[in-house]
């Protein structure tokens, strides 16, 4: 493949990340959006993709599409009158809205070019990324993993409790 | 021969191939895929399984188009593409059309890291059976636009059960599936193949190669029936509560790209299951003595012969199987994932790990 084929290949993905994403913003129905999202899902797991990030994209894949926007469509199939209910698109304050955007878009490109030399970035990664990342995990970053472990499952205990059988209300 | 340096070859070369900034190589190596799908799901799919059907229940199955049937398939998709293409005037006319497409794009994407044969892959990713086991999730959204766009309360219904299987079933089969990632160390389809190729046959495969594997094996087989919602876990199409599920009110071709959705994802856990414990590409038969059978039945084309039909075995046991067992109900269904599939597999997990460490 010739570098023509992959920007164009990639601005197509671009393209569909972003337009899509601006559907789930501009759309007044929950469903749509909803399902648009899964369009911003894929388009930005292919970018990872380009930066060869391919465990990344994968986990995108399945983090995001398999585990919230299912979970995200569940809800808002469950609402009643979902249909009904046009939501609320309109540009209200315009003004803040912008500086807003352009604060955190100054911010985000200052942290970008100060922190981290990412610009320079091409540096080659021997051997597989999935190893490298095992091997990360279980040696220099073994406490935050193990703390994430913890965090998670202080979370499922706490949808156990409150989703379990409630003896006293029975009777 | 297995180990040898050449090595996706054939994929290699076409992928190589381009005219001007059009990568037609990479065209053609996805419509391979698309092309074997859709001739098997004509012919072994459909007319297999109604053939296979009949014969377990003591019918002769189709028998007038053709000599023994055999062009009844033919007829059929010659009678979907005529009909009219229905939309129901209640349906999300947007969601019940994009549905079908999702469906069979997701059920698609995992071929491109089948390995049909040594020669031949899509993409030799080298996260190749977790990009296979993730990509599931793209079928899932498929199916709840199609349940909610039909705007049908069976439709929805069979959505939801459809999706909270797959969902839960998602994870037994993770877990077994990596119990056949750590025997391999790697994530790559290819290499996963590679590590079970030897003058031995079927001795080198992992299901033969850990006093365990059969557990793993066992319990990915069982949660890959009920995330291609084949029988008995078939409730999101239950004909006897639910007309047909999530598909209640297609026609047409519409009808055909589900049906052909189906026949792929349920080709496509065959093979991932023959590629994780039974050695994918490579050949079940060993060298004896001077007699080197493993060794004339290896290569590119032998490997496609392999997998195609160590595929196809695992369908007939899934069309076997619908005929044998009666149908779960949803809470058997969600008990047999969290309280007996989901524990076991962990277990396996644990005593894979402690075999591969002390092996």
């Amino acid at each position: 493949m010739n570098q023509l084929t992959i920007a164009i290949i990639f601005y197509i993905f671009a393209a569909v990340t972003v337009l899509s994403a601006a559907f789930v913003v501009f759309s007044k129905n929950i469903i749509y959006s909803a399902f648009s999202l899964l369009f911003t899902f894929f388009g930005v797991a292919a970018l990872y993709v380009f930066l060869s990030a391919d465990f990344i994209a994968v986990t995108q894949v399945v983090v995001y599409v398999g585990g919230i926007l299912v979970l995200l469509l569940f809800g808002v199939m469950f609402t009643n009158t979902i249909m009904q209910t046009g939501l609320k698109a309109d540009v209200l304050h315009l003004v803040p809205g912008i500086l807003l955007t352009l604060a955190l878009i100054a911010g985000m490109l200052f942290t970008f070019y100060t922190t981290g030399n990412w610009m320079p970035g091409v540096m080659q990664l021997n051997g597989s990324v999935v190893e490298s990342i095992g091997l990360e995990t279980m040696s220099r970053y073994m406490l935050p993993f193990e703390m994430v472990s913890i965090v998670l499952l202080v979370a499922l205990l706490g949808a156990a409790y409150l989703a379990r059988y409630d003896k006293a209300q029975k009777k | 021969m297995s180990s040898s340096p050449s090595l996706n070859t054939w994929s290699d070369a076409l992928s190589g191939f381009s005219i001007g900034w059009f990568p037609l190589g990479l065209v053609i190596v996805a419509v391979i895929p698309l092309v074997f799908i859709a001739l098997y799901a004509l012919t072994y799919g459909v007319y297999g399984e109604r053939k296979i059907s009949a014969f377990m229940q003591d019918r002769l199955g189709p028998m007038e188009v053709g000599f023994w049937g055999i062009l009844q398939t033919l007829a059929d998709i010659l009678k979907l593409l005529q009909k009219e293409d229905i939309v129901p005037t209640a349906a999300d006319k947007f969601l019940f059309v994009i549905g079908p497409g999702i469906l069979f794009v997701g059920s698609f994407l995992a071929f491109a890291v089948l390995p049909f044969g040594p020669a031949f892959i899509g993409a030799d990713l080298n996260v190749g059976l977790f990009y296979a086991v993730g990509i599931v999730a793209i079928e899932v959204v498929g199916i709840l636009a199609a349940g909610w766009g039909s705007n049908n309360k069976w439709a929805l219904y069979g959505a939801v059960r459809s999706v909270a299987q797959i969902v839960s079933y998602e994870i037994p089969a993770s877990i077994a599936l990596l119990c056949a990632a750590m025997m391999a160390g790697t994530l790559s389809m290819q290499q996963i193949t590679v590590m079970q190729a030897g003058p031995n046959g079927f001795m080198h495969w992992f299901l033969f190669n850990n006093p365990i594997a059969w557990l793993p094996f066992l319990i990915y087989f069982i949660s890959s029936l009920a995330e291609t919602n084949r029988a008995p876990f078939d409730i999101p199409e239950a004909e006897s509560e639910l007309v047909a599920g999530y598909f209640t009110e297609y026609s047409g071709m519409k009808f055909a790209v589900i049906f052909l959705a189906e026949y792929g994802s349920m080709f496509m856990v065959s093979a991932i299951i023959s590629i994780a414990f039974l050695g994918g590409w490579t050949s079940p038969l060993p060298n004896i003595g001077g007699l080197e059978l493993n060794t004339m039945t290896s290569g590119p084309a032998w490997g496609a012969f392999w997998i195609i039909m160590k595929g196809f075995f695992f369908i007939f046991v899934q069309m076997w199987l619908r005929w044998t067992l009666p149908r779960l109900r949803v809470d058997q269904l969600m008990y047999l994932c969290w309280k007996v599939l989901t524990p076991f597999a962990l277990i396996s997990f644990v005593l894979t790990a402690v075999w591969e460490i002390y092996r």
